[in-house]
């Protein structure tokens, strides 16, 4: 995680619900246009898939999956697909940005009434969700995209150092 | 043929106002009357298994609903009705509304209670906002909410007699199971096996509801209720603080084995049985030892709670089998044993004064965990199940994804009750035919945060396309005697009666009807949503309804809703996805079905 400040945090989830009472901006094209130690970032900056001709994914992406499959699917569905309760997130990825999701993650949401209420926990306390948000996030946009299918990546990039060193920081840190 | 007599729900609280024991000789005899559901299970044997016998092979073709009832709720509706007198009870998924209906009068509302919980209790509920029903004691309906609320309500009037809370959601305990009352006593289990909930079920005074008495699955025995020499597992004293022993450290202090199955009740022995679930986390590598007493059959005395004996059927678990399955009381000839479809595949037939597991075979031929569970009381693995290391995630380690194990964490059966014919001597099994992928990995705990600890993928075993099946199961020699595939897992709770019939619900919507000596289907009719609750039947004015609730979703509605594919058989697989959203959309309806009049 590259976020480091509580500051930057609060900043970030305000921007995100501000965002998301005007109309939000959709995300950038998601094609990568810099590769920062193996974290391939868009046109904005904002974390971004790579795959390769040959089906190579970045390590973000796959470790994306895992860490999707550890922690959201259970509401969500496997392979973002949704469930009877919670939105696919393959489909959520095409219209909110970076900024919006990290807000809903870390602040949660809640949709009331209609006979279903719907409810995102806020999960900016948990850090087996928050040490791998960009790797998350990065798996949902390839989704949407189409670039992964379904299943778990057969072929992917090696672990960067930066990614080992950030998750590290990240997990061992005293809330 | 005994005549029973139709007593209305005012009359029978007004004859049993005095002598709260007596709730236990009441429901005893409620439950031997055909034309009442009196309890969840049917009966504290947990056979739901019905009397009535005016709807059968013969004429069920001619089945049809006599009338309807929207929830007005939108979430995955397990349980059933329960039918008292003339009154018919049942709950809803969160917000959990407690309905009382007039079938006098086609189900009019005589009151209805809906509690103010928290939402933020939805999110802590793994596998969808679920209730498994209300029950019946005393005058009073009881209801377990997702909050762990266990309220009391006037069974004529719906008004609150008495609250009290069970468990912290903060801290990931949740309610979802249906509340047992057994003597002078109302007992809950909890859920929260992936937040780290310590498991226990509790007993509250059904009067005024005091606590009682609570037995933690782990922990020092004065937790678990255990007594060092005369508690035992297969045959032997469990020793001190069996509960720690087995766990490193403090780890049982967030050891799971959570309880939100079923109870079952023997007055004669006076003991209770029910299933603990998973240790946590899912990383069997983070926590080893047996994790006792995690994925254990237990049998408690329902006055103290103390424990006779256990049996723990998957040590030190690797995949997820929660233990939590309904225990069915039968008798083998003379002996009395309990029969138990555990989510990791085998079919246990135990003895129930003893607690000796006298057969454990695979109830579907797919299941590769295990070789076998050593019934050899000479082997020093008596009792245990032998594990096949290319199948085992702690063997393997974690961050390796260990392929191919059968069957899938949801179990070969789920909580999804099965049903027994005495009638046919055979018990019929609402089962899944899943398969998975289970890669462990390091977790950390956060108290009312998930504490998982693994990657699944789930899919159909190779070769096969159906994801589900209805068995019918000979407990004695541990065979299965017919086996009806289905599309999705069979996610309902089963129903046998004395029409040589057993009902089933599916989840496109089904609900079936088929024959209980060769299986085959004799009629079906498509309800508005998926069927994840379990089949009632009861009489009313001489004649016979069944009932039940649809509304997809539970962990079905989670896991097969897109669909699950088979990602070693190739990423291209277009087309194969059978996905439940193709089928059946959100619902929440109760449907009563009846031959038509003249028949």
């Amino acid at each position: 995680m590259h976020i480091s400040s509580l500051g930057r945090l609060l900043a970030l989830a305000l921007a995100a619900s501000w965002a998301t009472s005007a109309m939000a901006e959709p995300p950038a094209e998601p094609k990568a246009v810099k590769d920062a130690d193996g974290k391939y970032l868009d046109s904005k900056g904002d974390p971004t898939f790579n795959v390769k001709a040959d089906g190579t994914v970045d390590w973000y992406t796959y470790s994306g999956y895992r860490r999707y499959h550890a922690e959201c699917h259970q509401c969500h569905g496997p392979n973002a697909e949704g469930s009877t309760y919670a939105p696919a997130l393959k489909d959520s990825l095409k219209r909110i940005n970076y900024a919006e999701f990290y807000g809903i993650v870390v602040g949660g949401k809640q949709t009331l009434g209609g006979g279903q209420e719907k409810v995102m926990p806020a999960l900016g306390e948990n850090k087996n969700v928050m040490c791998y948000i960009d790797d998350i996030y990065v798996y949902l946009r390839a989704r949407s995209a189409d670039a992964v299918g379904r299943g778990r990546p057969e072929k992917h990039e090696d672990k960067p150092p930066a990614a080992s060193a950030a998750e590290q920081a990240c997990l061992e840190k005293s809330s | 043929m005994r005549k029973f007599l139709l007593m209305s729900c005012v009359g029978a609280a007004a004859l049993l106002a005095n002598g709260a024991a007596s709730a236990n000789e009441e429901l005893i005899r409620l439950s031997k009357d055909p034309k009442q559901w009196v309890m969840p299970t049917g009966d504290y044997a947990n056979r739901r298994y019905s009397e009535l016998s005016q709807i059968n092979t013969e004429n069920v073709r001619r089945l049809a609903p006599v009338w309807t009832f929207s929830t007005g709720v939108l979430r995955g509706h397990e349980g059933g009705p329960l039918v008292i007198g003339s009154v018919m009870y049942f709950n809803t998924p969160f917000p959990n509304i407690v309905y009382a209906l007039d079938l006098n009068n086609d189900g009019r509302i005589l009151w209805k209670y809906e509690p103010k919980q928290d939402p933020n209790v939805i999110p802590v509920m793994c596998c969808d906002t679920v209730t498994r029903g209300v029950a019946y004691g005393d005058g009073k309906i009881f209801q377990y909410q997702a909050d762990t609320t266990l309220v009391a309500l006037d069974a004529k009037t719906g008004a609150v007699v008495w609250s009290v809370k069970n468990g912290d959601p903060s801290r990931g305990e949740t309610g979802t199971s249906a509340p047992y009352v057994v003597k002078d006593k109302v007992l809950v289990g909890i859920s929260g096996g992936e937040f780290g909930v310590r498991g226990s079920l509790t007993a509250y005074d059904i009067k005024t509801g005091k606590l009682v008495w609570r037995g933690y699955s782990m922990g020092p025995d004065s937790d678990t209720l255990m007594d060092p020499e005369r508690t035992t597992h297969l045959g032997k004293p469990v020793g001190r603080d069996s509960g720690t022993a087995t766990w490193k450290g403090d780890q049982w202090k967030i050891g799971g084995g959570t309880t939100w199955g079923w109870t079952s009740y023997d007055p004669e022995l006076n003991l209770i049985y029910y299933g603990s679930g998973n240790p946590s986390t899912w990383n069997p590598k983070q926590r080893p030892g047996d994790n006792r007493w995690s994925m254990t059959v237990w049998a408690r005395d329902p006055d103290t709670g103390m424990a006779k004996w256990v049996y723990q059927m998957t040590p030190h678990d690797e995949w997820d089998y929660d233990g939590i399955n309904e225990m069915i009381l039968a008798n083998q000839e003379t002996r009395k044993v309990l029969v138990h479809f555990d989510r990791n595949g085998f079919a246990y037939t135990i003895d129930r004064v003893t607690g000796e597991p006298l057969v454990a075979e695979k109830y579907d031929p797919v299941v590769n965990w295990a070789t076998k569970v050593d019934l050899d009381k000479n082997s020093p693995t008596y009792g245990r199940p032998l594990v096949n290391k290319e199948y085992s995630t702690e063997a393997n380690g974690e961050d390796v994804n260990t392929q191919g194990i059968c069957p899938a964490a949801l179990g070969s059966k789920d909580e999804q009750p099965a049903a027994y014919s005495p009638v046919t001597n055979l018990f019929y099994i609402p089962a899944n035919h899943v398969c998975m992928d289970y890669e462990p990995f390091r977790v950390s705990y956060t108290a009312g945060q998930p504490y998982v600890g693994a990657t699944l993928s789930m899919y159909p075993p190779k070769g096969d396309t159906n994801m589900g099946n209805f068995t019918a199961w000979d407990a004695k020699d541990g065979k299965i005697v017919w086996q009806k595939k289905e599309m999705f897992s069979v996610w309902s709770g089963a129903l046998a009666t004395a029409g040589n019939l057993v009902f089933y619900g599916t989840l496109e919507g089904y609900l079936k009807a088929v024959d209980a000596r060769t299986g085959e289907e004799l009629w079906k009719f498509k309800t508005p949503s998926g069927i994840i609750g379990n089949v009632s039947t009861y009489e009313h004015n001489g004649k016979q309804y069944i009932a039940v609730l649809s509304g997809v979703g539970g962990w079905a509605g989670i896991g097969l809703a897109a669909g699950l594919t088979n990602e070693h058989e190739g990423l291209g697989a277009v087309g194969g996805y059978k996905a439940l959203s193709n089928y059946t959309a959100l619902g929440g309806q109760l449907t009563v079905f009846a031959l038509p009049s003249g028949l």
